[in-house]
């Protein structure tokens, strides 16, 4: 078997030639769905930039911190993991003053400020320090609304975002999540996670999509406050505007949405 | 021929394990998959509204492109609703669109899926149909 240079280009040629008809199949999808169309749904609800604001002088029992969470636990299908604290999976928990507030809590506090559990969640930094480590940009702030999100398909479970996040508000799941959740309470419209990505609070991204409120607000019966922070005639504008409010961890610069008033 | 012998077994193992997998199969195909879109809420629709988002042929050539963009649409960019070539409006979802119709996802989607051996890891975390055993 011989070939000369001559015949070898010929060849090589021709078939790039014929291999440039391949690109054509390549791009189908694009010419077919050229005509159509995506928007956001038009019952959405919008914002530039969504905060929230908790009301602690309103949880006084129990039950006002477990509506809110069983709401928010239940709409998203989260796992309830007991038998190891440390693959526990929590959007919105409770937390001692001084693992919500370190650095702040004095020797003489009042001890009802000292014992009361915060209600904490993600939140949704407006400078968030999670998505500045993802590798994959699994997880990243939307610019239209400024929620933190998380995209699970992306997600490689590195967990650079939980070494990163100040504020603890990720969770790993270390094994597959289906066998620890309720299958009679299961949302069949939300989906579940997967062993080895981590997830959060998303801020109802999906409910806000279909007009509705996030499922904690809805639930808290006005403990929290939901609305758009750079709309001045908002109601979580006008709480602030006229109430002493504190936000977790300031100094770190990452100017958290989540504001807690008394 | 040197080591004649040796090679000659050698070939007769080689043809051997290579044409194992077809007399195993006793030389006849696999059936071919045979994808059913006969769900009770597809067959409660009348006639003329038994239509997919977009036409059958491009459904079946693309659905793997078509899905693979709605979620970016939608988890990145917030865009949650699809407006196909007829004009006619849906919502993005692999959950609650695609599958309130295809309510049959071991005859729609894994019948095609197992026999191409392709394994999406869409199941992984959406939750499938509540199928009746039949």
């Amino acid at each position: 078997m011989s070939m000369n240079r001559r015949e070898f280009l010929k060849i090589t040629g021709i078939s790039t030639i014929l291999g440039l008809g391949g690109l054509s199949a390549a791009s189908g999808i694009k010419n077919l769905v050229e005509a159509q169309q995506v928007m956001p749904n038009p019952e959405a609800l919008k914002a530039k930039r969504w905060a929230m604001v908790v009301d602690m002088s309103k949880f006084k029992t129990e039950e006002d911190y477990k509506r809110c969470i069983d709401a928010c636990h239940q709409v998203h299908n989260v796992p309830y993991v007991t038998d190891n604290p440390k693959h526990e999976i929590k959007w919105l928990w409770k937390e001692t003053y001084e693992h919500a507030f370190p650095g702040t809590e004095d020797e003489y506090l009042s001890k009802e400020i000292k014992e009361l559990p915060f209600l904490v969640l993600c939140n949704h930094c407006s400078n968030p320090p999670c998505v500045r480590v993802c590798p994959t940009k699994a997880t990243f702030k939307r610019q239209s609304d400024g929620i933190v999100m998380m995209d699970m398909h992306r997600c490689i479970g590195c967990r650079f975002c939980m070494a990163a996040c100040p504020y603890g508000a990720r969770s790993f799941n270390y094994k597959d999540p289906r066998p620890f959740i309720n299958a009679e309470k299961e949302n069949l419209e939300f989906p579940t996670r997967t062993k080895g990505v981590v997830e959060k609070c998303t801020l109802c991204y999906e409910r806000l999509a279909k007009g509705l409120q996030p499922a904690c607000v809805e639930a808290s019966k006005g403990a929290l406050i939901f609305g758009d922070i750079e709309d001045p005639n908002s109601e979580v504008r006008k709480v602030l505007g006229s109430r002493y409010s504190f936000r977790r961890r300031p100094e770190l610069g990452t100017q958290p949405s989540v504001y807690y008033i008394f | 021929m040197y080591n004649g012998g040796k090679i000659i077994i050698g070939i007769l193992i080689f043809i051997g394990l290579v044409s194992f997998p077809f007399l195993y199969s006793g030389g006849k195909a696999t059936a071919k998959p045979d994808p059913k879109i006969d769900s009770p809420e597809i067959l409660k629709m009348p006639e003329n509204e038994r239509k997919c988002i977009e036409s059958r042929a491009f459904m079946k050539k693309e659905h793997m492109k078509l899905l693979n963009d709605w979620r970016d649409w939608v988890v990145r960019e917030g865009n949650g609703v699809y407006t196909n070539a007829e004009g006619k409006r849906y919502t993005m979802s692999l959950q609650n669109t695609c599958m309130k119709c295809h309510s049959n996802k071991t005859k729609f989607c894994d019948e095609c899926h197992n026999y191409a051996a392709v394994k999406p890891y869409c199941w992984d975390c959406h939750i499938a149909p509540k199928e009746k055993q039949s």
